[in-house]
């Protein structure tokens, strides 16, 4: 019963009318984010991290407005998937498969509905698992010396990026490049300056806020600049929304199955929300069968997908705050907010700082009522909010992104090489070269090298010391395995493309 | 026939070189430090090499890239952004804001009077959160008129 005691020190810490407050504007922004294409979780939490740390709100404070973004987006992502063929983040994309075909049936009231239900069974199910395994999982990390952190970062660098891109070279220079931005500036245990070229202003090194706005933000308007906002919203149709009782109490099973395979999906490093509704979508298809018309726009087509990708976002909260490893790129974004907040994830948060972890937890429960009561009765406003144009909604958000930065540092050093992080972002967006493995290495690259060095430290340089522990060793041939396997796996789970033809009509 | 993969292969390898070379005029480590500040960053040289060498053995499809005058209006964005972070501190936020969303939103959908509007309502509406909702230090106007 220690997890009931542990929710309670939880609840007492969220139900303040403050973080209420905070957890109410973080779904309704979060929603929008989610739902307005182009704007995804990643994005849509790393615009808001620096105003947040200018409101000067304490770490709880901070969590609780950034989690709740990051749960509504993914409640979001289904809207304009379903409305618009267009997945509001990468997540959604399964959504299209059914939800838009049930849209054009005119059903797209039933298909929101069912699956704004989907999306709460997924995430309250995975945030109750997440409440009842990181404790053990934190245990289990006790054990973890310098060179079990170290195949651990290898492991999640290897997963990562490894379902991230098509190319693995890509990934893996990817990765590289993340960890060799992070390298520059003072290093702390020998005091030299390295890779700084003389220039002062990077002498305290690359700030990973910095790297994360241009590369998910800014990179975001030259896509748009460049297509012409050809993405856009105009001319939505919402009929009266009503709740299909029957046909929602039919996909009751695939939302609990989708949850669970989402869940684990979450918790592996890496593999994330995506991989999520990925799964969950195929397993139901295959469970239905030929007869259950997946594809065609059917209420199980749009539940499997929305439990799956739900669920896994709480999972990848699993290994972020026990390990701190994020799973995916908003949790990586996640970890960002709090090293910058001098909080370490890892197993010493829990014993700690419990009210930072349990007082996330119980936000999270009550974000999901929040996000339930929004996303379904409420829909009609988040369809609203479809309808604004890009020519304002992106000049808007690269406006923010700069004053957000700004009010960081007040320097223009950062605001010109966050510019720099975005033309980056856009080159690499082209050349299908992953940037959320860059984001990865700036964030770890400094416990990664730490690790190593203490670990060599210990061993007297007796490098097979990396291998020598059964932990160490599951770890590494984990990284090596999911390092290879996608490139075996991606001729057999082929992912389906939404149709283009069908945005223009 | 010269891909991108292939040309930014090996402006990756030469990066990863200087990358190196810079690396190795770093001291050795001690006792206290086996490694010192240079191994680690040479490791990652050498990672960097090796996947850009892989690229360039076996490049993908050459990407998608925009005509060249959507290239050039890529740049002019870029160097309308650069030219407000340096005119920020100087100039305020109002002014140097309402031109660069102004552009942008041009950018996007090249409709001058709206792109105008745009601008300086969002500049406007920008500051009113920024300054009131949010409470952030910003200055409005040039230091010379602020007086």
């Amino acid at each position: 019963m220690e997890i009931l005691s542990n929710l309670a020190l939880g609840f007492g810490v969220a139900l303040s009318p403050l973080t209420l407050i905070l957890a109410v504007v973080g779904c309704f922004l979060g929603t929008i984010i989610g739902a307005l294409p182009g704007l995804g979780p990643s994005n849509g939490v790393a615009i808001l991290i620096p105003i947040t740390f200018t409101l000067g709100l304490d770490a709880t404070a901070a969590l609780v407005l950034l989690t709740s973004v990051y749960y509504g987006a993914m409640y979001g992502g289904r809207i304009s998937s379903i409305l618009l063929n267009i997945p509001g983040d990468e997540p959604a994309m399964m959504t299209t498969l059914d939800g838009y075909p049930m849209a054009k049936a005119g059903r797209a009231g039933d298909a929101l509905v069912i699956s704004g239900v989907a999306s709460f069974v997924g995430a309250l199910l995975a945030t109750l698992a997440l409440a009842m395994v990181a404790p053990y999982l934190a245990r289990i990390a006790y054990k973890f010396g310098p060179a079990e952190y170290f195949a651990l970062y290898a492991l999640a660098f290897a997963t990562l990026g490894g379902m991230a891109s098509n190319n693995q070279a890509k990934a893996a220079l990817a990765s590289f490049i993340g960890l060799a931005i992070a390298l520059i500036g003072l290093d702390n245990n020998s005091g030299f300056y390295r890779f700084t070229g003389g220039n002062l202003h990077l002498a305290d090194g690359v700030d990973f806020l910095v790297a994360i706005v241009g590369l998910f933000a800014v990179s975001e308007v030259f896509v748009f600049i460049e297509t012409h906002g050809k993405a856009s919203a105009v001319g939505v149709k919402l009929g009266k929304v009503t709740v299909p009782w029957a046909e929602m109490w039919s996909t009751r099973w695939t939302m609990l199955r989708c949850s669970a395979v989402g869940f684990v999906a979450g918790v592996l490093p890496g593999a994330g929300a995506s991989l999520g509704s990925f799964m969950t979508y195929m397993m139901e298809k295959g469970i239905a069968g030929d007869k259950g018309g997946f594809g065609t726009g059917v209420a199980k087509g749009v539940a499997a997908p929305e439990a799956g990708n739900n669920a896994a976002a709480g999972g990848a909260l699993v290994p972020m705050l026990t390990l701190g490893v994020p799973g995916s790129g908003t949790t990586a974004v996640l970890l960002a907010v709090l090293m910058t907040l001098n909080i370490t994830p890892g197993p010493t948060l829990f014993a700690d700082r419990p009210e930072v972890v349990w007082g996330l937890i119980a936000s999270l429960l009550i974000a999901n009522f929040v996000l339930l009561a929004m996303n379904v009765p409420m829909v009609k406003i988040f369809v609203k909010v479809l309808m604004v144009p890009p020519a304002i909604l992106l000049p808007g958000v690269t406006m923010i992104s700069f004053v957000g930065i700004y009010s960081l540092s007040g320097s223009y050093f950062d605001l010109v090489l966050m510019i720099v992080f975005g033309v980056m972002g856009y080159v690499f967006r082209k050349m299908d070269i992953p940037t959320v493995p860059v984001i990865l290495g700036i964030l770890l690259g400094y416990q990664m090298e730490n690790n190593l060095r203490h670990a060599m430290t210990l061993s007297d340089g007796d490098w097979t010391y990396l291998f020598a522990s059964p932990i160490a060793a599951v770890l590494w041939i984990a990284a090596a395995v999911g390092f290879i396997a996608p490139m075996f796996l991606r001729g057999v789970l082929k992912r389906p493309q939404a149709p283009e033809s069908a945005i223009e009509d | 026939m010269i891909r991108t993969d292939r040309i930014f292969g090996v402006v990756v390898i030469l990066v990863a070189l200087a990358f190196i070379a810079s690396a190795y005029n770093l001291p050795p480590g001690n006792i206290f430090d086996k490694l010192g500040p240079k191994v680690f960053p040479i490791i990652v040289g050498v990672g960097m090499a090796i996947s850009a060498a892989a690229m360039i053995m076996k490049p993908d499809a050459e990407p998608d890239w925009p005509q060249a005058r959507s290239l050039l209006s890529l740049a002019f964005a870029t160097v309308v952004m650069v030219g407000y972070a340096y005119a920020l501190k100087p100039s305020g936020f109002l002014i140097p804001t309402a031109i660069v969303a102004g552009i942008l939103s041009y950018q996007i959908d090249p409709k001058p009077v709206r792109a105008v509007l745009i601008g300086v309502s969002l500049s406007g509406g920008l500051y009113v959160i920024f300054k009131y909702a949010l409470g952030l230090g910003l200055v409005a106007l040039p230091r010379a008129l602020m007086g």
